[in-house]
């Protein structure tokens, strides 16, 4: 096995037997980004000699008995996440030279840790797509199929994973930026529990549904990197003041008596077949090793993505107007006025899909509108929330689709926003409840795409979510398949 | 016509906090530019502001001390507008919910009390400032400055109550001396720590429906404020007698013109999209908060006045001069805690004191008489001592020295001479030496009487007790 296969714990165990060094690790996956990314462009920033400097200070770190669970480890982050002193772009062009003065908190965890931070991973434009495909510095290909997208926004998260360029990475899920590329590419995507996590560092899209997350190889992994970021952090008002339980102790293969509930809103017609055909077997899987199913209702759901489009582009459109030239990103070089140089700089450093959601947004919040709009969509989201604690009244977690497709080709639906806003709908009401979510790997197409299943919890309770998606890996060989590049 | 002003107020009140309301910057004034600042007050990507719980028990005090409810949920809101001294292009405030609601205020003008009204109180953070001058390096340019970005404010809106000019700024001084007596604000309106726009409107006397109203922005004087409405009112109508109307506009008031003129008009405002700020969760005050901060506040002027008044008998003036201001209250209230007499001390405050501080160009903080050794001074009055005369020279030298004013008069012998021996040998030396007045007296021209009293003062180096002096002379003088 080479060394960019490995899971975190797997390489954890070797950097502790002295196997290997970090150094060797990183030295290998550098190698492995510089050999593919060409085809998948997950990187849009690598940084050689800063991820071989941290890693030969993680192997004084071993050497010294000072090992962390992520000492040494080589991973990458969504291009999101601020990191000081290394570029920051959130793939857009309006950020394409702004170097970050601070770290973001979840990343500074783990930089405590003494993670080796390998670049930066590419991404939906201000995470606002489900493609990849908005981003600045092009789109990223599918490991599995580079005609097909990786999904989105976190796409460059879950493609690094996939064309082994990362042991481990963080994304950011808004309305399924972690889960859907994790589906498409063949991962594992956690979106924990909104307030789990802080906020704190990494660029705003939606405030209140934005939450850090790990897309990794397998279900441990994302146990061990939600634990490493996981916590109250006081720089977040919205980060939540409670105790971080030990989520290893969840990596437990037994889902006897557990009640799994289906919505038969998502068991929907428009569900490709070979989707479909993954969750009945998913279903078989989970009964025969003792699970109980019931079924559930979700009654509003038909109107989250509405909903979703209305909240999210309010909060973008006001999260995004520090973005004026003024004092960092791109400024317009043409010689003109204050109000010309704001707009001219916005104009040319935004691309199509952040325009069409800041008006999008500006519009809801507009005097005359904010009734009709903001605030009934602020309604929906809470009866979408009341649903979803009124299922978990019956049930322990929710087993649905993570997308109505595999992943699509490039280009496919980027002239047609309505139809790719529609391909988050079954992860945006995840987002609108606040709670947390997980895909694993439970198929592959008839085309060769990898397919995921999602599993949904209750508030805070990712342990369960763990455990479950821990018990289906350890019953199937899914998250064993791998993309051939 | 005869037409009747409708005045509001929006006050700008800017807190005394260390920290700024969203992040842990200085608020100190004067620093160089854009030396306190951090990531959350730049606007930084990523930033997200964290609520400084001081502005939040300040807020609550503005709200005790003028009898608002104080709302046990507030909402933060985002105002939203692009200006290059705005980094995040919105403006933390609160909107629908503010933290205090239906308050008054109770003004007197020319003896006739009125209440206004306050609609509310709420907290927000400031705006930087451009700097378009004066700057080394700048050159033609302009330069953001965002040491002020994000420094706690509160704002306080009066409702339409105000008629006059001069209730207008009845009502600001009243409100003034409230957030300096809470220790809230540094009253500094040079500075801009207290600002006011004026929204002014007139209508025909007897109608009950508002003119169309006009704001003018940023009257940084009491005396700008009465000077701007009073432009305004005349200017609103002047319009309407001659047939025009008045234009929703907001309007900035020139102080060397005192005329004001017009910013932006109805077309060019804003629609700020005013949503709840996902940034900050509800904010939640508990009774238990409300009340511990009602029993932290200081005693306010109002009630200062009429303690004054009734349980030390200072007259209407004495207590208003000495309740001005909480430091000089706390000054005066000191001396009598050190047991002066009342109405002595209030004397010596209002004149020896607040002359020298004047002469001085000092704050009665920084008086170098300290109250403990002003009660000092007026017990050696009041054992006599010294006399009040010779008092004031030792209250002269105390302010020069620091020295305790027992020290002084040992020092320079001025205790005063009350042995009718010593006086009498004076008296007669005087008498000798001056026989023409001595008949004058005799033959009735009692006026002489004040020169005795004064030759017999100089002589004794003013050190004779006067009462003493009196008594002797009149006997001896009278044969």
């Amino acid at each position: 096995m080479e060394l960019f296969e490995l899971t975190v714990h797997e390489l954890h165990e070797k950097l502790k037997r002295k196997e290997v060094s970090s150094v060797e690790v990183t030295k290998a996956m550098l190698a492995r980004i510089a050999a593919t990314d060409a085809t998948v462009n997950a990187f849009i920033t690598v940084c050689p000699e800063a991820a071989l400097a941290s890693a030969a200070e993680a192997d004084k770190r071993i050497a010294g008995k000072e090992m962390e669970i992520l000492t040494g480890i080589p991973l990458a982050l969504k291009d999101i996440f601020l990191t000081k002193g290394m570029r920051t772009t959130c793939a857009s062009k309006i950020l394409d030279s702004f170097v970050p003065p601070y770290d973001a908190t979840s990343w500074l965890k783990l930089k405590n840790q003494g993670a080796v931070l390998l670049g930066k991973l590419n991404q939906d434009e201000f995470a606002m797509g489900s493609s990849c495909e908005s981003s600045a510095f092009g789109p990223t290909r599918n490991p599995w199929n580079p005609e097909c997208i990786p999904g989105g926004s976190s796409g460059g998260s879950a493609a690094a994973i996939a064309a082994q360029q990362a042991i481990t990475t963080l994304g950011t899920d808004t309305g399924g930026s972690i889960r859907q590329p994790a589906s498409h590419c063949g991962c594992v995507g956690l979106k924990p529990t909104y307030g789990r996590v802080s906020r704190y560092g990494v660029i705003a899209y939606a405030s209140s549904l934005d939450q850090v997350g790990p897309v990794t190889r397998d279900v441990r992994d994302a146990a061990i990197m939600l634990g490493a970021v996981a916590g109250y952090d006081p720089l977040d008002s919205t980060s939540v003041e409670r105790p971080v339980p030990d989520y290893l102790n969840s990596l437990q293969p037994d889902v006897k008596g557990l009640k799994i509930g289906l919505p038969k809103e998502y068991y929907i017609d428009g569900l490709h077949p070979d989707v479909k055909k993954a969750l009945e077997l998913a279903i078989e899987t989970y009964r025969g090793m003792g699970a109980e199913f019931i079924d559930i209702s979700l009654p509003h759901t038909d109107y989250a993505v509405a909903c979703y489009y209305l909240i999210a582009t309010a909060e973008a459109s006001s999260n995004l107007a520090r973005y004026d030239g003024v004092r960092f990103g791109h400024r317009t070089s043409e010689s003109c006025g204050l109000n010309e140089m704001i707009s001219r700089s916005r104009d040319e450093g935004f691309g199509a899909e952040v325009k069409r959601r800041i008006m999008l947004g500006t519009y809801a919040l507009s005097s005359g509108y904010y009734d009709a709009y903001y605030i009934k969509a602020q309604k929906v989201r809470t009866l979408i929330m009341q649903d979803f604690l009124k299922a978990f009244e019956k049930v322990d977690v929710i087993l649905t689709p993570v997308a109505p497709t595999p992943a699509f080709k490039i280009g496919e639906k980027s002239s047609d926003p309505l139809q790719m806003y529609l391909s988050d709908i079954f992860t945006i009401p995840v987002n609108l409840a606040g709670t947390c979510g997980i895909s694993v790997p439970a198929g592959i197409s008839k085309d060769g795409l990898p397919i995921g299943l999602q599993l949904i919890g209750k508030p805070f309770c990712e342990e369960t979510i763990i455990r479950a998606g821990y018990a289906f890996e350890q019953a199937t060989e899914w998250h064993t398949k791998k993309a051939t590049l | 016509m005869e037409f009747q002003p409708v005045i509001g107020l929006e006050v700008h009140v800017q807190l005394k906090t260390n920290t700024k309301i969203f992040c842990g910057c200085s608020t100190q004034f004067g620093a160089s530019p854009n030396s306190q600042t951090c990531p959350v007050c730049l606007g930084l990507p990523g930033a997200l502001p964290v609520l400084n719980k001081k502005v939040v028990e300040y807020a609550i005090k503005a709200g005790l001390a003028t009898h608002c409810n104080i709302a046990p949920r507030s909402v933060f809101a985002r105002k939203n507008y692009f200006y290059p001294d705005l980094p995040k292009g919105y403006q933390i405030s609160q909107y629908e919910l503010p933290i205090c609601e239906h308050g008054h205020l109770d003004i007197e003008v020319d003896g006739i009390g009125k209440r206004i009204g306050i609609t509310r109180i709420h907290m927000e953070e400031d705006a930087g400032k451009l700097v378009h001058s004066d700057v080394p390096g700048l050159g033609s340019g302009s330069g953001v400055d965002l040491n002020r970005a994000c420094t706690p404010l509160l704002e306080i809106v009066s409702e339409p109550d105000i008629r006059t000019a001069d209730e207008a700024v009845a009502y600001l001084k009243k409100l003034h001396q409230i957030v300096v007596y809470l220790g809230i604000c540094d009253g500094n309106m040079e500075e801009g720590s207290f600002r006011c726009d004026a929204n002014v409107s007139v209508m025909p006397v007897g109608s009950d429906t508002f003119g169309t109203r006009t704001e003018t922005k940023n009257v940084n004087s009491f005396r700008f404020v009465k000077q701007a409405i009073e432009y305004e009112i005349e200017r609103q109508i002047e319009v309407i007698e001659e047939g025009g109307k008045i234009v929703q506009e907001t309007r900035l008031f020139d102080p060397d013109s005192c005329t004001t003129r017009s910013m932006r008009g109805k077309e060019d405002a804003h629609d700020y999209r005013y949503f709840p700020d996902p940034d900050l969760v509800p904010l939640v005050i508990s009774n238990d908060w409300v009340e511990d901060t009602r029993l932290g506040l200081p005693e306010l002027p109002e009630a200062k006045l009429s303690r004054y008044q009734a349980e030390l008998g200072l007259s209407l003036y004495d207590a208003e001069v000495l309740t001005a201001s909480r430091e000089l209250a706390e000054y005066y209230e000191e001396i009598i805690a050190a047991g002066s007499q009342a109405k002595a001390a209030a004397n010596w405050v209002m004149g020896e004191v607040t002359r020298g501080l004047n002469d001085n160009g000092l704050a009665i903080t920084a008086c170098p008489v300290s109250p403990a050794l002003l009660a000092e001074l007026l017990a050696l009055i009041d054992k006599g001592t010294i006399s009040n005369k010779i008092a004031k020279t030792v209250f002269d030298e105390m302010w020069q020295s620091g020295k305790r004013p027992e020290e002084i008069v040992a020092e320079k012998g001025l205790v005063q001479v009350s042995d009718t021996g010593e006086i009498e040998k004076i008296i007669d030396e005087i008498m000798a030496a001056n026989m023409g007045q001595v008949e004058e007296f005799r033959g009735g021209k009692e006026k002489v009487f004040g020169f005795f009293v004064g030759q017999v003062m100089r002589a004794s180096k003013g050190k004779a007790n006067p009462a003493v002096v009196n008594d002797l002379l009149l006997v001896k003088l009278k044969g």
